[in-house]
């Protein structure tokens, strides 16, 4: 499989506490690849330093071969082919749905804005959403948020998307919607990193499931392998807290 | 009473100067504080410091001592304009310190992820500023931003001792014709407060308009 995100020996601080050691991590051209771990195991902001909302202290990452530069265009452009979904959504809360979607297509891109207009709300449809197109942020719930952050991510023909805990913010009737968007996605082979809690999720669309625990990669399997019977000690006692329930 | 209706051109005279300095000093404030407020957030280090230099020194120095500055600096520079101008650019410079300061809590009144999102779209520090981040801060600006101005309106009155046509420097002219000192100062209290009010008035349909909505 091409490599299309590559990770070699990243290494980040906050003061004193090293939150990312020594990460290697390679993401293939249309893998799927699901991110666990106990919270503070620095899965998010792994996820975060793919396209440098967190600056790195050492190691490279590599987009597509090219390697990310630390500011300026370089670095606006290859954040472009890389779309990123949050957890508390960050649509743009003066702009309506539609403007959301359609801001960067015409800012960043350069489209037209009939075009951008068309595939937004396009996008919108493929997400469920074509009647809200001109509500405001605050007038949809958070399932709908998320939905309408992960079509403005789309609209940029990104070559990859990042998922930072999406659904942790929502309540548990509107996790499944986004799923499902995010299942549909993964079918279509979108290449996708998704920091997730998500065990079903990482179960049934993850290629890779990659365990995390005090900045370190501990695991980096197949779902079935890692769920079924999980290597190290981390894991083990990791899964035995969240799957008891 | 009579001060008025006798003296009506020259009060006018006085108050279209003020309304002259009012207008043009707060469009240059404004325009410089919203760049400066631009430049204290921005990415490269030497536009911050343009920015805290800025806001460091216009912002402490006394007005009187600017106009001071411009009028007698400024010329020693082979620059020489209108007394008027020198007004507007004292003013306005003074004003847009305090514009730049409103703007950038404005701007840190803007949730984080806000930035994070237009910056993760590729969009650059300038695009993320001006169609994400300043849009929103503005909302939450108007309010000091007016006082601001309103403060502007009647700091505005320095610039009659510097020869400049003004409502304030009215006073001298009617005194020296002999008019009581009381009322003439009671018409002009009245055209500040008119054009103080009708900034108020025009923040407080901003607001209503623009505000940010609870």
């Amino acid at each position: 499989m091409e490599p299309l995100i590559e990770l070699r020996g990243v290494n980040k601080h906050y003061g004193d506490l090293h939150v990312l050691r020594d990460i290697n991590l390679t993401v293939g051209r249309g893998e799927v690849v699901v991110v666990i771990g106990p919270s503070g195991s620095g899965k998010s902001t792994l996820c975060r330093t793919i396209n440098r909302l967190e600056t790195v202290g050492s190691g490279t990452i590599t987009l597509a071969g090219e390697p990310l530069p630390a500011e300026g265009r370089e670095l606006a452009r290859l954040r472009s082919e890389v779309g990123m979904v949050f957890q508390s959504f960050n649509l743009f809360a003066h702009k309506t749905a539609l403007a959301n979607v359609m801001l960067a297509p015409v800012k960043v891109r350069g489209r037209k804005k009939e075009e951008a207009e068309a595939r937004a709300r396009e996008l919108l449809g493929r997400v469920g959403l074509a009647e809200h197109a001109d509500k405001y942020p605050a007038q949809l719930s958070g399932g709908q948020q998320q939905r309408v952050a992960i079509a403005r991510a789309l609209a940029m023909d990104p070559q990859a998307l990042l998922f930072d805990e999406p659904t942790s913010a929502l309540d548990p009737e509107m996790i499944s919607e986004v799923l499902e968007v995010m299942q549909q996605l993964a079918r279509d082979g979108m290449t996708m990193v998704v920091v997730t809690h998500e065990m079903g999720f990482a179960r049934s669309a993850a290629n890779r499931v990659v365990f995390m625990a005090d900045g370190q990669i501990v695991e980096d399997r197949v779902p079935e392998e890692f769920f079924t019977a999980p290597r190290s000690a981390r894991a083990q006692d990791f899964l035995s807290k969240i799957l008891k329930h | 009473m009579n001060v008025l209706t006798e003296n009506f051109s020259l009060y006018g005279e006085g108050f279209l100067g003020t309304i002259r300095l009012t207008v043009f000093s707060s469009l240059l404030a404004l325009a410089l504080g919203v760049l400066m407020a631009g430049f204290r957030v921005a990415p490269v280090a030497a536009l911050r410091c343009v920015g805290t230099a800025w806001v460091a020194v216009l912002r402490n120095t006394p007005l009187t001592l600017l106009f001071f500055a411009m009028l007698l600096g400024l010329p020693r520079f082979g620059i020489a304009l209108p007394f008027e101008l020198f007004a507007v650019l004292a003013l306005g410079c003074y004003t847009s310190s305090f514009i730049c300061e409103a703007v950038r809590s404005g701007i840190n009144t803007v949730p984080l992820g806000q930035g994070e999102a237009a910056r993760s779209l590729g969009m650059t520090f300038g695009q993320t500023l001006g169609t994400v981040v300043l849009p929103q801060a503005f909302r939450s600006v108007i309010a000091p931003v007016g006082s601001t101005l309103i403060a502007l309106a009647k700091n505005s009155a320095i610039a009659g001792s510097f020869s400049v046509t003004e409502l304030l420097s009215t006073y001298k002219t009617l005194n020296e014709n002999g008019y009581s000192v009381i009322w003439s100062f009671v018409w002009i209290a009245l055209g500040y407060l008119i054009l103080t009010l009708a900034i108020s008035a025009l923040f407080h349909l901003l607001e209503r308009r623009w505000g940010v909505a609870r």
